[in-house]
């Protein structure tokens, strides 16, 4: 890493590093009597550490000005690696707390291993160390094939990954020790959510540096589904996260919003986040490893069109079906509903663009699980997009809320969608990334393919059943017009389902642990001597000096 | 400008674009699409127009229906209280000798009670009513604040040192901690009650000790003969059922902190009628309904 960097830029970092050292020994200080006290140390040391790694490369050579003629993939490989690791903690996570509804004595009377502090770290260890990882490294792939330009500089990409990172650290660590601002999805504390807007910015700067200096005219549909992804995510951040913190020297803060207002901020926020970061973020990733996979043309580039701006448009408006029959105001409740159903066209429009992408390439799904696994992703957003705009209909919607429909519902697109299109592109991606021959074991792809799904059914069909069991439970009066079953009854009826849902997630979880082995034997294979076999090179000059 | 070709498969010319290989048929949008979006929007702005809808400056649309969620919930509600009205207006108005004597009402309780018990009670009482630590087993032991119907629902009305202004007030001084007591003491007290329930034989002076002690400083809450009074809300000591728990050990720490256990109170949450209802269905627990 190091040694991709140039004098300047050494330096740069080294200011960047000291300016993390000093946050975070201020952050130490001022919250020494605080739990923010811990993160500050944390941040130093994290700073500490890079700035010893700077200094002890300081002196190498600076990378030669051939290193322009390609393209800059080294923070690509790591995203990868990075990708696998939080899928694993992420997942790992998931598998304990659904055994912990089934066996709920399994928190052991520990803190840190209850429930609510567990739960947030197998959701943003999914959303956003999982998801999160696989986007930036995929995007930075993405955007310099499609424009056939090369990362403006070396520093910014790493600053992006690593910075990105060090919030997944602070956010997670954060949650076992008990700091949550308590918004779903967004849980960490102000100071992680200002430095995630300074990662976030530098982020967007690199998409618009590089596209600024493509060599195609046109901009690829990936692009910009990846930057409407970038841009609302920062918008969204931004709003929901406004807080006022009690002091500098601690980390809880105030949401600036209150009431019914904070609940639909909130919302406003979570089903954007599903719309922006779990939706828009992996069609890019999907419009650009789909089509190049199965070597056919993209179905149509109109519908391409018509899907993008319906999604970006329609979703805007959708968060408040997560409000039905709430305190919040009937008319925008209906107004979420409406533009909920109409969503469900471009979704559906996206949906069949991906899939008769492959007419012509069927062949290929049924002998290359890597295809597969990105076709199948295409059916389960079909499906989960379906869900969703049904789901939102009131009258639907008063039986599905707050069951675990829900959570079949949001899995479906998890595992069935946003995980599947992941390991389609990883997969296609580190062969090529890290120049070996082909990925260490096609079998092992395949064994993992079917873990996924068998996962992903036996997950979806257990919370499908008891959401609809526990809703039915909820609201079934008999003659005398009380309810006829507890709360405790529909727990018991659960417990079956309960233990399903953690089976199918162990698959799922054992898949990723394939995926993990198979991508450390393929790293381990040796190189391919020749350097560049497809001619997998920026357009010529890729990046001048002083550019 | 790159050149527009004709993909084999599927006939379609291309968009001409090209990005490190991957194409772009410019196929026409499919009918079904049209006709999906235009039906989805022409419902989505038919719905708008019979709810509640678009926002304005002073308010919003209310729609041509007139629904609103609020006045839909206290309708349903209503209808709900219409049902229950068959039965809720005897529950309150007819004494319970009479209600237990009536078949109706009693197969009401067996099927209304146990998810009314399950969702308020079984919290701390547990689901078979037999009680937890702490929580007092209801469907066997003597009650402590008395056992009558009346007794029951008064208890469950206003609570055990609740915030309710006629809540039932009790508690049991923490002997040892307030230095009422000494160790010693204590001790032999916890002696002579394991004696009680078939523990170790007392001496006879280390009994006559006991009983001493016993008489002066629990007697006047749990009665001479230990078997607690309804008047105080004290357990019985002499049978076998305890609320904290009948080892040694928890026998001291209560002698020794005192005991201040609570029941929240139920008035203003539960209905009059419900409140009855589940004293009805406690007393069916306890073999006490026909």
């Amino acid at each position: 890493m190091v040694a991709d960097f140039t004098r300047d830029e050494r330096v740069s970092a080294l200011i960047v590093l000291g300016g993390l050292i000093l946050a975070g020994l201020f952050m130490a200080i001022a919250g020494r009597n605080d739990l923010l006290g811990v993160h500050g140390w944390m941040i130093a040391a994290a700073g500490l550490w890079g700035f010893f790694a700077m200094v002890r490369g300081f002196g190498l050579p600076e990378p030669p000005a051939t290193r322009l003629a390609e393209y800059y993939d080294a923070p690509t490989r790591v995203g990868l690696i990075l990708t696998l690791l939080w899928g694993i903690v992420g997942m790992g996570a998931g598998f304990w707390v659904a055994a912990l509804l089934a066996w709920p004595d399994m928190t052991f009377d520990v803190a840190w291993l209850s429930f609510g502090r567990l739960r947030p770290v197998h959701t943003s260890g999914v959303i956003f160390g999982f998801g999160g990882n696989a986007l930036i490294a995929t995007s930075f792939h993405v955007l310099q094939r499609t424009t056939r330009a090369r990362l403006p500089d070396a520093i910014s990409p790493w600053f992006v990954l690593l910075g990105y990172n060090l919030f997944c650290v602070i956010a997670a660590s954060g949650y076992l020790m008990g700091l949550t601002q308590s918004k779903e999805y967004a849980e960490p504390e102000w100071y992680a959510d200002i430095w995630l807007v300074v990662v976030w910015v530098v982020y967007f700067a690199i998409y618009m540096r590089t596209l600024a200096r493509r060599k195609e005219p046109h901009i690829y549909v990936a692009n910009w589904y990846y930057m409407a992804f970038i841009l609302v995510v920062a918008i969204l951040h931004i709003v929901n996260n406004l807080a006022v913190p009690v002091s500098f020297g601690s980390a809880k803060s105030y949401s600036l919003f209150a009431g019914v207002q904070d609940a639909m901020t909130q919302w406003w926020y979570g089903h954007n986040a599903v719309a922006f970061f779990l939706t828009a973020g992996f069609l890019g990733m999907m419009y650009y490893y789909l089509p190049k996979r199965a070597g056919r043309p993209i179905f149509s580039y109109r519908m391409s069109i018509v899907s993008f701006w319906g999604i970006t448009f329609m979703y805007m408006w959708a968060g408040s079906h997560h409000l039905h029959y709430t305190a919040l105001p009937h008319w925008v409740q209906t107004l979420g509903m409406a533009f909920s159903v109409v969503l469900l066209v471009p979704s559906w429009a996206s949906a069949g663009n991906a899939l008769l992408t492959l007419n012509g390439a069927w062949h290929k799904v049924r002998d290359d699980a890597v295809l597969r696994f990105m076709a199948l992703a295409a059916i389960f957003y079909g499906i989960t997009t379906f869900e969703g705009s049904f789901m939102a209909i009131r009258a639907v919607n008063s039986l599905s809320h707050y069951t675990d429909w829900t959570i079949g519902h949001v899995h479906a697109g998890a595992l069935g969608w946003v995980a599947m299109i992941t390991f389609g592109a990883l997969y296609s991606l580190v062969p090529t990334m890290f120049k070996r021959e082909r990925i260490y074991s096609q079998k092992l792809v395949e064994l993992h393919f079917w873990l996924a799904l068998t996962g992903t059914l036996v997950y979806v069909f257990a919370m499908w059943n008891s959401g609809v069991i526990q809703g039915l439970m909820w609201r079934t009066y008999d003659e005398t017009g009380t309810l006829s079953y507890s709360f405790i009854d529909s727990l018991v009826a659960m417990h079956p389902y309960y233990i399903a849902r953690a089976l199918g997630g162990l698959l799922f979880l054992l898949g990723t642990l394939t995926a993990l082995y198979n991508v450390i034997m393929t790293i381990r294979m040796p190189a391919i001597g020749a350097h560049d076999p497809q001619g997998d090179l920026p357009a010529e000059p890729a990046l001048q000096a002083g550019e | 400008m790159a050149l527009k070709e004709r993909d084999e498969f599927s006939g379609q010319l291309t968009t001409g674009h090209e990005w490190n290989g991957i194409k772009e048929l410019n196929t026409p949008i499919p009918r079904l699409l049209w006709v999906f979006l235009i039906s989805t929007t022409v419902f989505a702005l038919v719905w708008t127009l019979l709810m509640p809808s678009w926002p304005g400056i002073n308010g919003y649309f209310r729609g041509l229906l007139g629904v609103d969620q609020q006045q839909a919930v206290r309708a349903s509600l209503a209808e709900a209280e219409a049902e229950r009205a068959a039965w809720s207006t005897r529950l309150v108005s007819e004494d319970f000798e009479t209600l237990a004597a009536d078949a109706s009402i009693v197969s009401l309780v067996r099927q209304a009670g146990p998810p009314l018990f399950a969702d308020n009670c079984a919290a701390c009482h547990g689901l078979k009513a037999t009680g937890n630590a702490g929580y007092p087993n209801i469907a066997q032991a003597p009650m402590m604040w008395g056992d009558e119907p009346d007794t029951i629902a008064e208890t469950i009305r206003v609570g055990i040192n609740a915030g309710h202004p006629e809540s039932r007030l009790g508690q049991m001084l923490a002997f040892g901690r307030d230095q009422m007591l000494g160790g010693e003491e204590i001790s032999q007290l916890a002696d002579y009650l394991m004696e009680l329930h078939g523990g170790p034989v007392l001496e006879a002076e280390a009994r006559a000790g006991a009983e001493t002690l016993f008489a002066d400083n629990c007697a006047g809450c749990h009665g001479s003969d230990g078997k607690g009074m309804a008047d105080t809300g004290t357990p019985n000591l002499t049978d076998p059922f305890w609320t904290y728990g009948g080892d040694r050990l928890t026998v001291r720490q209560s002698i020794y902190n005192g005991r201040q256990g609570t029941m929240p109170a139920w008035e203003g949450r539960l209905s009059p009628a419900q409140i009855r209802l589940l004293a009805l269905y406690v007393l069916d627990l306890r073999g006490a309904l026909p």
